[in-house]
Formats: C-alpha cells, structure tokens, sequence
C-alpha cells in the first residue's frame, strides 16, 4: 500500500515537475508562478463542471475530456501573454526573473481569491472516475489515482516524444545549448522561446486539472507545490528529462516510506534534508549533462 | 558612498528615525516602526549579498529565526522560572513543553539560561548555519538561481522542523509570552520606546562599519566580482571565500534584527522564517534599492508601512499592490528608490549648473578598463 500511495503522489510530482522542468530545465527561466499556473488549470475544470452540470447535464460523463483540453489552452494562453509582456525583457536577468515571477503568482492567487473565493473548491468528477477497483479483497485500488498515473505517463510520453522526435523539439533543444550559433543557422529563437514558456504553462494546467480528481483547489494550492516541484527538477539535475523522472521517483517513494515511519511532516522534514544535502554534494543535480556552460 | 554624502545621508536618517519619527507617532506605532527596522538589518545583509557580492538567498528568514529563537529561549526560560508556573505538572519549564508532556527541559535549551550565551548564539549560530551552507555551495561555485532555490527550500525546511516539533520549539504558535529580560519588565511603554532607540543606534552603528567596509579594499573587490568574477579569481583572490564571508555577515546581521524583534514584540513563530517572509525581505531591498544600504533601511520601512496601512483599510488590494510593486521594480526601477533618488539628484545638478550658467564640467574620463568590460558584455 506504501509503494502504491509512492506512485500516486510520483505522478503527482512528476506531472507538476513536467512543466518546469521545460521552463526552467530548458530555458533557465525561474518561473515561481509555476503553481499558479497549476491552480489556474484547476480553476478551469471546476468552471467547466458547474457550467456543464448546471446547462448540459446530457455531457456530464465526457466533460473531463475537454476541460483538461481547455485547462492546457487557458494556462497556455496566460504564458503567451506574461512571456510576451514580462519574461522576454529578463531573459538576461534569472534573478530579477524570480522576483518578477513570485508578484505575478501573488496577483494571481489574489485574483483566484478575489474570483472564485478563499474557500477551497472541488468540481463534481464525473462517475467513471470514482469509487476503486479490488484484483483481490485485500487491494483496494482507487480509479482516480489510476486515472492520475495513466494521464502522466501520456504527457510524459508526449513530452519526450515531442522534445526528442519532433522538428520544434529539435529547435528549443538546440536554442538551450547555443543560443547564437542556433540563430545563426536560422531558428527564430524568440519564437522557440516563447512557444516554449507558453507549452511549460500549458503542461502546468493540464497537472492542475489532473490534481482536481484527488484534492480540492483554493486560491494558494499552488503556492504549496512550487518547492517541491522546484526541488524534483533541481535533484534530478536541470536538463535531462530522466532525470526529472527519476528524482520525481526517488523523491516520492522516499516521502512516502519515511511519512511511515516519521510521523506527519517530519518525513518531509527529513526527506527535504536528505535532498539538500545531496544537493550541497551535487549541486548540478543527479543526471547533469556534461556541457560546458 | 561615504565621504560628505554618507554622513549627510546618516544625519538625515538620523534625523528621521531618533527626531521625527518618535516625536510625531505614539507608542504602538513607533513600536511597528521599531518591528520594521529589525527587518532592515536583515535588509542591510541583502545590500552586501544580493547588491554587493551578487548572490541572491531567499532564506534570510532562516537567520533572522535563528536569532530570534535564541532570544526568544532565553527570555522564555526566564519566563518560566518554578515559582510562575508552579501550577504545570513540570515546574519550571515553558509551558508548551508541559503540555506536550516533556519532563525536563530538552539539552540543548539548557545553554539558553545564560544570557552573556545567549547574546553569543544570536550572532554566531546563524553565522555557523550560513558558514556550512555557503562553504558548501560557493566551494562549488554553485550561485544564481540555484543558490536562490537552495536556500528557499532551506527555510522551508526550518519552519517546517520548528512547525512539527511543538514540544520542543512550541510549534506553529511559537514562542510566545515573553515578559522580561533580566527582571526588566519589556513589556511596558518606557521599556519600548528605550528598546526603540536601541534598535535605531544598532542599526546606525551597523550602516557606518558597514560603510566604512565598502568603502575599502572589500567594496572594491566585490564590485568587481559581481561584474566579472573569472577575472578577480584569475588575479589571484578567493573568491569563494569572500562570497562566504559575505554571506555570514548578512545571516550575523539578520540574527541580531531577529533578536531585536523579538525583544520589541514579544513573540516569535515560524511563519517569520518560512519561504513567504523571507521574500519579502528581497522585496524591501528591491524597493529600497539592491546596492545603497540605506535604500535598504527605507525600503523595508516603506515596503512595512503599507502593508499596514493596505491590510488595515483594503485588504483585498494588498497582494495586487505587492505583486504589482515585485514587478514595477524589477522591470521599471532595477535600482529601487537609491537608483530614482540618484538619477534627481543628477537631473538636479544639471538644471542647477544650466541655471548658473556656469561652464560645463568637461566629461569625466572612464576608467579604460571599464570600458572595455562594458563592450565586452553587450
């Protein structure tokens, strides 16, 4: 059961550490608003619901389809129009970038609170995704966690897919090692860019609507991701994808068996220390690429 | 920085905070104004990190905690002396411990009775901390943004700790319920407007040996530094080393602004050493101006200011004012109100030699070096 609870909260991890780990991995852009971008997603699936629920009750059971598909298109379009309005002026400056970046989480969670109230807000999932399954009587297997660990193991495989195999991919792949050279043989590198923060965000929404099926949302449920989700990327060293994954695991599976043995945030407490300090002795992260910088 | 200017620019903080500001408010808010100075010695650290050495840390929370509990300990202890807790089923304990069921006072409480320690502590054990974190990272030269995320997961790591160890450290309330300090009654409004000027003449005291610091060899060197730090360690200085002693310093000076806070309002939890306060405390050094120390004293009063006056009359409107100014400054103003106050007074000599009509000042000449490294950069 300990190993299985692992798996939820690693898909968990891992889908809100996909994002980042495009934009900061790749671009070097610290966005702390990362979890905002998260709860935004949230926020749209929850719409979604009470529109569907209230005016079209016939299409209850597929809604959640479409609201994910939205959710991506909602927290895409808002990553177009802060890289367009803020990010692109601080490409040069990563510090003033998190400055930056941490106002614009606050006036999000603000306009969350302001709009949709402080309370905490859970869309009606639709039936299929309730209750569990049992493959014998003592397992107890509930269908949303699957249903979590299922969507992140798509987006994981389309993320890679589309980093690995696809022209665009070849692009920002190329735009992150050698930005000039990359201009020089004819890639619009501000497009890659901006295509780029736009997709992270757009991932991050798509984990905001996923995390609707296992927890409710307020207005800072994004807030109390975005160490964690820092970390994953930061462990798992910041330009490789496997690494990314593999941290999400190892930082998942440790949480959970020391949250066994240790009560409450105490295995927290001890599994921050133990990243830390494996931090403090590879501070480029477990799978960092060997690229002079 | 120093010369004519710094002592005009101290006579007039001075001015501000031992004249203006205690004549004209009464005594709660000069208390607030109090708390918010102890927040510019943390800011005064961030002036040598962020503006100075280059480095950004957003777990200044983590020491200004640090020196706050130290203080906090001791003034608990003496707090909780037998005779004013006779009633607890341990004596002689903080009352927390005994309702978490503790027995006797957890070991490493027990140096927290001596205050001559205890003032030691307050400087040193936030040194210590940042000692073994920044010899660890800048060894590596491990900076920028990873440093900065770090240290953030670092001072969520401490205000989880001291959160889930209610027992020992009195958990999400705190340490609270401070009375006196060596029998001296803290609480009253002559002991707060005496531990006011204390905080005003340790603040001042710091901005001139810090002052007197910059304007040496050490300034020089970490001006250098922040702009080409290969070349600096090429000519043979550690620069490693120097970012270390750097980062100390400013982790000894939130310590004591810690510790001042804790005299001046009585309490203190971890909600002031978690990720969110320690950002703030970039934000006032923001607003304030990264690389002016005295930017820094009046950003975090200005920055603390509304926040009261924001939270008291629109609540609502606070974090779009706090995000909005997060931005405004870092797109609009990188050099905070120290870069605003220079640029008028510039515009102001100008209009003033205009207005005389005297002859212009011939251009000043740029240090060929500097040039050079300003094309080299862009």
């Amino acid at each position: 059961m300990q190993g299985f609870s692992g798996l939820s909260l690693f898909s968990v991890l891992l889908l809100m550490a996909l994002g980042l780990a495009i934009i900061f991995g790749q671009m070097g852009v610290v966005n702390l608003a990362h979890g905002e971008f998260m709860a935004l997603g949230a926020y749209v699936v929850y719409l979604c619901s009470e529109v569907v629920h209230a005016h079209f009750p016939a299409l209850v059971p597929f809604y959640f389809i479409i609201a994910i598909f939205l959710a991506f298109c909602a927290a895409g379009l808002v990553g177009l129009f802060v890289e367009w309005s803020m990010i692109r002026f601080l490409y040069r400056r990563p510090l003033d970038t998190l400055l930056a970046t941490w106002g614009l989480s606050l006036i999000m969670q603000q306009t969350f609170r302001s709009v949709f109230g402080a309370r905490e807000v859970t869309p009606q999932p639709p039936e299929w995704l309730m209750g569990s399954f049992k493959p014998t009587d003592s397992i107890d297997i509930p269908i949303n966690g699957v249903f979590v660990m299922a969507l992140t193991l798509c987006l994981t495989a389309g993320v890679w897919l589309f980093m690995y195999r696809s022209r665009t991919g070849l692009h920002m792949r190329a735009t992150v090692q050698n930005r000039t050279m990359s201009g020089a043989v004819g890639i619009n590198t501000k497009m890659v860019d901006r295509f780029t923060f736009c997709l992270g965000c757009g991932i991050a929404g798509v984990a905001g609507a996923a995390f609707t099926t296992i927890g409710s949302t307020g207005p800072d449920s994004g807030s109390r991701y975005i160490v964690d989700t820092f970390l994953v990327v930061v462990f798992g060293g910041t330009t490789s994808l496997l690494g990314t994954i593999a941290s999400a695991f190892g930082i998942a599976q440790g949480q959970s068996i020391a949250g066994f043995f240790l009560e409450g945030t105490m295995g927290k407490v001890a599994i921050l220390s133990a990243i830390i300090v494996v931090l403090m002795i590879r501070p480029k992260g477990l799978f960092a690429s060997k690229v002079r910088s | 920085m120093g010369g004519k200017s710094g002592l005009i620019n101290l006579a007039i903080l001075a001015a501000l905070l031992l004249l203006v500001l205690p004549l004209s408010l009464d005594i709660f808010r000069l208390n607030l104004v109090g708390k918010y100075l102890t927040f510019a010695f943390v800011a005064m650290g961030l002036v040598l990190l962020w503006g100075k050495a280059g480095v950004l840390s957003l777990g200044q929370g983590i020491f200004f905690g640090l020196g706050g509990y130290c203080m906090a300990m001791f003034l608990k202890l003496e707090a909780s002396d037998p005779v004013s807790t006779k009633i607890q089923s341990t004596p002689g304990i903080p009352d927390f411990m005994d309702w978490n069921q503790l027995t006797h006072l957890p070991a490493f409480w027990i140096p927290f009775r001596s205050l001559p320690f205890t003032l030691f502590a307050v400087v040193a054990l936030p040194a210590l901390v940042a000692l073994v974190v920044g010899y660890a990272m800048f060894k590596r030269r491990v900076g920028g943004v990873y440093f900065a995320v770090i240290t953030q997961a670092l001072a969520l790591l401490l205000s989880l700790g001291i959160d889930g160890n209610q027992g020992l450290t009195g958990g999400r309330n705190g340490i609270t319920d401070l009375r006196t300090l060596l029998g001296w009654d803290i609480r009253t409004k002559s002991a707060q407007y005496i531990l006011y000027f204390i905080t005003c003449i340790f603040l001042m005291l710091l901005i001139l040996a810090g002052q007197w610091m910059l304007s040496g060899k050490m300034g020089k060197l970490l001006d250098a530094m922040r702009e080409r730090e290969d070349r600096v360690r090429f000519s043979g200085y550690d620069v490693s080393a120097m970012k270390v002693f750097i980062f100390c310093l400013a982790a000894a000076l939130s310590g004591i602004g810690g510790a001042l806070f804790v005299l001046q309002v009585g309490f203190i939890s971890p909600s002031l050493v978690g990720i969110v306060p320690s950002i703030e405390m970039v934000i006032f050094v923001a607003v304030g101006g990264r690389g002016s120390l005295y930017g820094a004293i009046y950003g975090a009063l200005l920055v603390n200011t509304a926040k009261s006056l924001f939270s008291e009359s629109f609540p609502q409107l606070w974090l779009f004012f706090m995000g909005g100014l997060f931005i405004a400054v870092v797109m609009l103003f990188p050099d905070g109100l120290a870069g605003v106050y220079d640029l008028g007074k510039r515009k102001a000599g100008s209009l003033l030699e205009k207005f005389r009509d005297r002859p212009r000042r011939p251009p000043e000449i740029t240090p060929l070096i500097g040039s050079v490294c300003e094309q080299e950069k862009s």
